[in-house]
């Protein structure tokens, strides 16, 4: 690799990286997509995250080199650790973990030190993604948020846990603690709204609103059956309702905590006006800086802040004379080594991981190979999940849902039940081997490839590409829908539309499904295997992206 | 006969929102049963919504209309109290009749 | 145009429920059926709904029309077996904007049909159907 020439890794500064002095009145702290992860992970970012239509060479969708030199970020730095895949061996061995609520609660802590007023804001994805999250049915995470000090929230994977498990908790955890906003969630019969749209704080004598925006499509990604009642969607217009009605109750701030997804942020902000910023989520993206919208009512900031609780996103609005000055923003890495761990958090996090530390310690398997999940097409662990899953259910084919979600492993370490459950950990993981046909096969891979790749970003839904074992294809994205997908073949051979094929998966969003939890299956093949070899990636070949900065070869 | 619809009726100023949720299969006729065999067709063909016997709105109802069908809009001349009726009538001659009030 | 509150239910719609509107298979059947022959994409007609259907049972979908006297809206989805799903005279007094619900079987093109001083006047958008499942 040409950075590995570029000699040593540049010694890391504490001091540096979190000296961020205050700035203005108006302080909002964000973070988003933790997925549960309570304690330090490695954490690997994409090496291929394309942009389509407008998006094309335009953040978030630059990787690795491309990344550095649109953000000027210093090869080698721990910054170009915490957001780009480059050199990620090597930097992981050198910075350590990243992410950890103990760590996490130490900069909040700090940032609220110097920052009078500042309000916490939680973006959702923060009750899914772990072994605990699942087994406590969300109350490890409810608690942390608690402790953590978190003001307001909105949602997109807690709706897996059900409508009734969600009222729940806010309701009677968060009660008059955490606000749950939510202005684009109504019920099924007369559309009313389900949860507040929006709350009101007043921070050193400036009214700032603040919006909540769940992810539009979660009855669409995730079941539908666990949130009969409940209707989302993007709601553009209710927005502008809602945020002319905030500025006539007096806001001077109005900032939506979205989890829309960055693509869709962009284009919410192009179309509505009046909101000073938007702090999204859903599509993990680390930004280093937002991306300033012109729309009919002004500018409006976008900001995306990564997953894994291994960023922090800080934002300082100077409000006077009724009107906001200027502002500076900053997307704090959270490394957790150069944070000590903070002893309340830390203890919170012992008493609930204690009755499953056997569990979550099981030793399944070493790994040869680095392991992780982001990418477009494909990654290392997903690649796994699919070669167990085709060899223990005697699969042609195996299919894996593009989620964001999973930490990473480094080369030569054990795989824990825990970093297994990470990939895994869903309310709705059951394995499935299903007959379909050749033509059903390239029906779900063109509708997802849809999800991904519609040059209109109100049709995207944010995950990735699913991941195909056994069979290899070709994929144009900047075809139309049913044109996209080409060259689909078995053992060399073209998939035959009208022929039969024995399909692996897991994770159906269809109700009824009662095939043996994912994790016992790749569990078991973990477990016969011992030691897993590096896997080889199966990624379809690309036509059309020749120049596109949201792809490098690692 | 028909189960009972859900109506909702509310006056800003001199306009009436009114939204219905009716209670009716609405079968297509092109779905197939457990044994293969077709569903007959069971949908409402018209609805008549009436305020104070005027009536406010006509509708003309085909199968492709969903499950428990949902209907609002907006009519003007109303006030709180008033009666606001809704009747359909489905295809297989069967009807209903229920009111809602103007809050 | 209509008359309203003197006459009895039927007298208002224009026309009985007729089969042959409700059988046919485009909007340009439909408008055939109507007794319409030509049609204008207008921008005074607005149809909404989602972008994506969270269920294709149940697609919200609303017409609204801002042209002078509107007498008469329609709801068509293109790709059902058969276009039209709703239609919906509009009397003196009430305004030319309703919300309702269709089922619809793929993603496809849904239509407002709107007549309004005795010209028919057309507005498309584009609603997908997907499988699902995916997710950030
Ligand atoms: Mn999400
Ligand atoms: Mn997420």
């Amino acid at each position: 690799m040409l950075l590995d020439a570029k000699g040593a890794l540049a010694a890391p500064s504490a001091g540096a990286l979190y000296d961020v002095p205050r700035y203005g009145n108006v302080h909002l702290l964000h973070f988003t997509d933790c997925h549960a992860q309570l304690t330090p992970v490695y954490f690997r970012e994409p090496n291929v995250n394309l942009g389509v239509g407008q998006a094309v060479g335009r953040m978030p969708h630059l990787v690795g080199e491309q990344l550095l030199r649109h953000t000027g970020m210093k090869p080698g730095s721990p910054e170009a650790h915490a957001f780009t895949y480059l050199n990620f061996e090597q930097a992981a061995a050198t910075y350590g973990k990243v992410g950890g609520f103990a760590h996490l609660s130490t900069l909040v802590k700090r940032m609220r030190a110097s920052r009078p007023g500042a309000v916490l804001l939680d973006g959702g994805d923060t009750w899914q993604g772990s072994a605990t999250a699942l087994w406590t049915n969300g109350q490890d995470m409810v608690d942390a948020c608690l402790e953590l000090g978190v003001d307001v929230m909105t949602a997109h994977w807690e709706m897996t846990l059900g409508d009734k498990r969600v009222k729940e908790i806010v309701e009677r955890d968060f009660k008059g603690k955490v606000d749950f906003v939510a202005q684009n969630i109504q019920t099924t019969d007369f559309g009313d709204p389900v949860f507040k749209p929006y709350v009101m704080k007043e921070m050193n004598g400036v009214q700032v609103a603040i919006i909540g925006q769940a992810f539009p499509y979660t009855p669409i990604a995730n079941p539908r059956y666990m949130v009969p009642e409940w209707s989302f969607g993007i709601q553009e217009e209710n927005m502008q309702k809602m945020v002319d009605e905030c500025r006539a109750k007096g806001a001077k701030v109005v900032v939506v905590l979205s989890h829309n997804g960055m693509d869709v942020d962009l284009k919410m902000a192009s179309r509505v006006r009046g909101i000073d910023a938007i702090m999204g989520g859903h599509t993990h993206d680390g930004m280093p800086a937002p991306v300033i919208v012109s729309n009919g009512g002004g500018k409006t900031l976008v900001t995306n802040a990564g997953s894994n609780s291994k960023f922090l996103g800080v934002l300082d609005f100077d409000v006077r004379d009724g009107a906001i000055q200027g502002f500076r923003y900053k997307l704090l890495p959270v490394f957790s080594n150069f944070l000590p761990a903070d002893r309340d958090m830390t203890a919170l996090v012992k008493k609930i991981r204690a009755p499953y530390e056997a569990r979550l310690n099981e030793k399944l398997a070493m790994t040869q190979g680095t392991l992780y999940r982001r990418g477009n097409f494909n990654g290392t662990f997903d690649q796994l999940i699919v070669d167990a899953l085709m060899d223990v259910k005697g699969a042609d084919l195996a299919f894996s849902p593009g989620f964001r979600w999973g930490t990473s492993l480094l080369p030569d370490s054990p795989i824990l039940m825990e970093h297994l459950m990470d990939q895994t950990a869903t309310t709705y993981s059951y394995s499935t081997l299903t007959e379909m046909t050749g033509a059903t096969i390239k029906n779900i891979m063109e509708d997802v490839a849809d999800n991904l790749f519609n040059p209109d970003p109100y049709y995207q839904q944010g995950g990735d590409m699913v991941r195909v074992g056994g069979m290899s294809y070709a994929i144009e994205p900047n075809a139309r829908m049913g044109a996209r997908i080409q060259d689909m073949r078995l053992n060399g051979k073209l998939i035959d539309a009208d022929k039969t094929y024995k399909v692996a998966g897991w994770a159906p969003v269809a109700e009824g499904a009662t095939g043996e939890p994912v994790w016992e299956v790749v569990g078991k093949w973990l477990r016969d295997k011992k030691t897993v070899a590096p896997r080889k990636l199966n990624t379809p070949r690309l036509i059309g992206m020749d120049g596109n900065p949201g792809i490098a070869l690692s | 006969m028909g189960d009972p619809m859900r109506i909702r009726a509310a006056a800003a100023g001199d306009t009436v929102e009114v939204k219905i949720l009716m209670r009716h299969d609405m079968e297509t006729g092109q779905r197939k049963d457990a044994a293969g065999k077709v569903i007959p067709a069971h949908h409402i063909k018209t609805l008549v919504v009436k305020c104070k016997d005027k009536v406010v709105l006509d509708a003309q109802f085909g199968p492709s209309v969903s499950k428990d069908p949902f209907l609002s809009f907006k009519f003007k001349g109303g006030a709180k109290g008033d009666k606001v009726s809704v009747t359909w009538t489905d295809n297989t001659g069967d009807s209903r009749t229920d009111e809602g009030v103007v809050s | 145009a209509f008359t309203a509150g003197l006459l009895k239910p039927s007298d208002v719609f224009a026309a009985e429920w007729s089969q042959k509107v409700f059988d046919a298979k485009s909007l340009e059947d439909v408008l055939k059926a109507l007794g319409g022959d030509k049609f204008a994409v207008s921008p005074d007609v607005i149809v909404s709904g989602p972008d994506i259907a969270e269920n294709g049972a149940v697609v919200p979908v609303s017409v609204a029309s801002k042209a002078p006297n509107t007498e008469y809206m329609a709801i068509l989805v293109d790709k059902n077996p058969s276009a039209m799903s709703a239609a919906f005279a509009i009397p003196a007094g009430t305004e030319p904007a309703i919300s309702t619900r269709v089922k619809m079987g793929a993603t496809s093109n849904v239509h407002a049909l709107v007549k309004a001083d005795g010209k028919w006047l057309v507005a498309s958008k584009e609603i997908k159907v997907t499988l699902g499942g995916c997710g950030g």
